[in-house]
């Protein structure tokens, strides 16, 4: 898809250019470097596709989400979204920004008042905003509850009461309450069980479908990146180190960090194994 | 146990128990017969955790507990070493290590057993360590508990095990407080802890749940080197089934606190025979063959649509099984063999 | 330790800070001692003037805070009209008085405070909990005043403890340990209301953190551990608590001194309580800034006593220092 895009000779919706944020250590005694996070990352993403960034902890793949997002104000670089540099934009207009980047944490349980019902934590946002009458947005909550695959009965329930999965659903649905163009996933599946990632990997792919959402899927499990991602870029140190289509970069991987990063996955099959049998 | 509606089906525990005696004979370390654990709720209510559950564990064995959150694979770990939170009700069961009843041990005995002869590494390995004690101590203070020697005898210990986990800043480490080390570093020091004092079981509960791959990896291959060189007996318990491939003897497959399947390793996790166990590992994307450019929604388990109504008879799993049958909605599905070894709780199996 | 540094900089900031107020709130406060000299028909006015001009009253306010800063510095912190002497020694005889007091109330209240509170967060709920939660409700709701005057009616009629003072009539006559006895009985009663005053507060928040911490998974891994229940409540979970606890500790020092100050009025024990307002009702300028100030000082010094306990007890605050 994102080929194609090219194809059309189309714009990318988001555009990422040689990005650099540097944390000051001034903490430590005596050094005055300051850390790398991220360091001169480039990438593009056009409408309708999803990006992975897969790699370990403590490569950069969160303070990639946290500069997207406006959350962190990038050190040098450029951040285009459909051609408007945000990283020079004023605090006024990057409001009307983030809210078509939305992020998705890997525990969304931490970003919910747990005595606040669903009703409530979904029109927040939009309360916040003020453009739509009370009626209007409980109209579109419900709405996004069914599509989100909760029922709108669930209005009145405590965020406490949810199980992980449908803790997770809410969350994507208070994002969508927005009307994103982008949605960042900051290991948005990580915490779940096997059978609700699959739930919600499948949710986000009709989401993608039915409205043209894009993705930015931040990420340590290779399989789900490779499942979702219409390109992966595997990041290391700040960089990224390999960028290309899942088939390429599963079955060729080009740099050692991609071959460790495969290597560690584990697997379900018995290749090579020996098992003791009882 | 006439307030137990979840326990009227009577016929299951003789054929549970029947394959669990020609085990039993085998030679176990640690023995669940019919453990049922439930919660009780403010009001009185009481939910089940743990449905009936028996097992074994074999010396030297390796027992892959494979289990989604709220399938009670927590309450099994916790229960079994008497640390159950004091809302929960021991329904029935035993807990049967050498020879003794844990369930039934004084509070005394069961702080003799804990740590030293039957170890717990918990989930989350940030918050498992004193926030304020030096990592060294924290071992030290278990063999401290446990009268293993003198201070001079303590202070060796403690090198020792972690020199066994750390290669080469074993003393560095010992020597730093948990928010000092990586994740992966605090894991060791989490194992360092339920090794310290050499105990029979080592029950492990999702400990590489919070780690990248690389290091969940070496985590793993950490637990590989103590099977080999200690003959550390193990219940792994974890919600990936990938991690107990080329690790676990057996499997072990949890759902709603009963035991779906159960049965070497290599069956289990390749052939797998209950539907749950086959649609949970049919839900997990392939790493060697990425989607095709048309299909991209993966299998999943459609929810239950009863799940907070109150249990009723018949399989836990019935409301959500692709392959449910009449008779799953009524009675309850015994154990069947299928081998010596592998038994699945499904009605599907039982007239082969 | 830049962090000990820091706190140490804070310190001395405000105790310079608090000095500069309390002399000019003292010196602009209507009224002076002179004032009360001269509606005395014996004392010729001339005789006032010159003592006016001798401790400078009519000098300008800076030049008169520098001379006192000077003074404090040479050690004399300046001249009691009313006592005709320095101010230091006056005061510091009545500071050590107060400091035997309120260190000694401290040690007792936190001495219970600690296992009371710990058992009663161990037995979260149970009729143990209960009783200490509703025993420490029905303390906090007793004013200090009504506390300290019922004690000194308990004294009245049981006549077990002597009324008021520090020590007795006779104390030089007595043996060694009859006068550690005479010194003990006097202290009994404005200690029992210090305490008393602050033991439910302390209780209830030892309670809460304790709770708070019991509850954390790491105890839990301790205890599964096999790590007795002793070396877990005392060993483990106080340590864990004790972030908290230590700042309370450092606001105890200040509520402790300012009960302290009340109690020692009213059960006239001769320490900085009575001799400041006997210096305040007097106008005596330089005695009512010194026991400001050194009042201030034991205040600032138990809250740097907190922040060095602080930064021993939790290394996350050393690494944060930078050490």
């Amino acid at each position: 898809m994102n080929t194609a895009g090219r194809d059309k000779g189309m714009q990318p919706l988001l555009e990422v250019e040689n990005l650099v944020k540097t944390y000051s250590r001034r903490r430590l005694a005596g050094s005055g470097e300051g850390v790398r996070a991220l360091d001169g990352v480039s990438f593009s993403i056009f409408r309708g596709t999803t990006l992975a960034i897969v790699g370990e902890s403590g490569s950069g793949k969160s303070t990639l989400a946290f500069c997207l997002a406006c959350l962190e104000k990038p050190t040098s670089g450029a951040i285009r979204f459909e051609d408007k540099d945000i990283v020079t934009l004023s605090e006024k207009d990057l409001r009307a920004i983030r809210r078509q980047m939305q992020l998705i944490f890997q525990d969304p349980a931490s970003s919910f008042n747990p005595r606040w019902g669903v009703g409530e934590i979904l029109i927040e946002p939009l309360a916040l905003q003020g453009n739509l009458g009370r009626d209007e947005m409980r109209t579109r909550a419900h709405a996004l509850l069914e599509q989100v695959g909760l029922s709108s009965s669930m209005e009145a329930k405590l965020a406490s009461e949810l199980s992980g999965g449908q803790r997770q659903r809410l969350a994507i649905a208070r994002a969508l309450m927005l009307e994103p163009k982008v949605l960042i996933l900051d290991e948005a599946l990580s915490a779940l069980d096997c059978s609700v990632q699959a739930q919600i990997a499948n949710l986000l792919v009709d989401l993608q479908s039915s409205c043209g959402m894009t993705y930015l899927f931040i990420t340590h499990d290779l399989a789900m990146a490779a499942h979702l991602a219409d390109e992966i870029a595997v990041m290391s140190k700040g960089r990224i180190v390999e960028h290309g289509a899942p088939n390429k970069i599963l079955n060729q991987p080009q740099s050692v960090i991609t071959r460790e990063l495969l290597a560690a996955v584990p697997r379900l099959g018995f290749a090579g194994t020996r098992v003791a049998e009882s | 146990m006439g307030n137990y509606p979840w326990f009227a089906h009577r016929h299951v525990f003789l054929v549970q128990f029947g394959v669990l005696l020609q085990h039993a004979s085998m030679g176990s370390i640690l023995e669940i017969r019919d453990l049922r654990v439930a919660y009780r709720s403010r009001n009185g209510d009481l939910s089940r955790a743990l449905d009936g559950v028996s097992f074994f564990l074999g010396p030297g064995e390796v027992l892959g507990v494979l289990g989604e959150s709220g399938s009670g694979k927590s309450t099994l770990a916790l229960s079994l070493l008497g640390l159950l939170p004091r809302d929960s009700v021991v329904a029935s069961g035993a807990v049967l290590f050498q020879g003794r009843d844990l369930l039934k041990a004084e509070p005394r005995e069961l702080q003799a057993i804990r740590g030293k002869n039957i170890s717990l590494i918990f989930q989350e390995p940030s918050v498992a360590l004193h926030p304020t004690m030096r990592v060294g101590r924290q071992v030290r203070q278990i063999l401290d508990a446990h009268g293993m020697g003198d201070r001079d005898e303590l202070v060796r210990r403690t090198r020792e095990v972690f020199e066994t986990l750390f290669a080469e800043e074993a003393e560095r480490i010992a020597r730093s407080y948990p928010h000092q080390l990586s994740g992966g570093q605090r894991q060791r020091v989490l194992i360092a802890q339920a090794i310290a004092c050499r105990p029979s079981v080592v029950i492990a509960d999702e400990p590489t749940a919070s780690l990248d791959p690389t290091t969940q990896k070496e985590i793993l291959d950490v637990f590989r080197g103590l099977r080999k060189n200690l003959g550390l007996t193990m219940i792994f318990i974890t919600h990936n089934p990938a991690l107990l491939s080329g690790f676990a003897d057996r499997v072990l497959v949890f759902y709603a606190g009963r035991v779906a399947e159960l049965g070497p390793a290599k069956r289990v996790l390749t052939s797998p025979k209950h539907p749950y166990t086959q649609a949970l590992f049919r839900s997990i994307p392939p790493l060697d063959e990425p989607h095709d450019a048309g299909e991209r929604s993966l299998p999943t388990i459609p929810p239950d649509p009863n799940r907070s109504f109150p249990p009723r008879s018949g399989c836990p799993f019935e409301p959500r099984c692709p392959e449910r049958m009449e008779i799953c909605k009524s009675r309850d599905p015994g154990f069947v063999s299928l081998s010596e070894s592998h038994m699945v709780s499904c009605f599907r199996y039982e007239n082969q | 330790m830049p962090y000990l540094l820091r706190r140490f900089g804070h310190a001395i900031f405000l105790l310079i800070g608090v000095s500069v107020l309390a002399f000019v709130f003292t010196v602009l406060a209507p009224g002076n001692y002179f004032d009360e000299m001269r509606l005395n028909p014996q004392i010729a006015p001339e005789s006032i003037v010159a003592l006016k001009t001798q401790y400078e009253v009519d000098r300008p306010l800076p030049v008169r805070y520098l001379h006192w800063v000077g003074s404090v510095l040479r050690g004399d912190m300046g001249f009691s009209f009313a006592y005709n002497s320095p101010v230091a020694p006056l005061l510091f005889i009545r500071a050590r008085n107060t400091l035997l007091l309120t260190i000694t109330a401290m040690l007792l209240a936190w001495g219970i405070a600690l296992p009371l509170g710990i058992w009663s967060a161990e037995h979260q709920g149970g009729v143990p909990d209960r009783l200490v939660s509703s025993g420490t409700a029905a303390l906090m709701v007793i004013p200090d005043l009504a506390l300290s005057l019922g004690l000194l009616v308990v004294a009245v009629k049981s006549g077990w403890f002597p009324m008021g003072g520090m020590v007795s009539l006779q104390f030089e006559s007595l043996s060694f340990l009859g006068k550690i006895r005479d010194l003990f009985l006097h202290m009994a009663l404005p200690i029992a209301a210090l305490v008393i005053s602050v033991l439910p507060l302390l209780v209830r928040h030892v309670r809460a953190a304790i709770a708070e911490v019991l509850d954390a998974p790491f105890l839990l891994a301790a205890q599964g551990h096999g790590i007795p229940r002793r070396t877990l409540l005392y060993g483990y979970a106080l340590p864990a608590a004790a972030n908290p606890l230590i700042s309370l500790f450092g606001f105890s020092v200040g509520t402790l001194l300012s009960g302290s100050l009340l109690v020692e009025v009213v059960m006239s024990w001769p320490g900085l309580g009575p001799f400041l307002l006997e210096a305040i009702l007097a106008r005596d300028l330089y005695v009512v800034i010194g026991g400001v100030l050194l009042s201030t000082l034991f205040l600032v010094g138990g809250n740097f006593l907190a922040d060095l306990l602080l930064y021993w007890a939790d290394p996350r605050i050393r690494t944060e220092a930078g050490t």
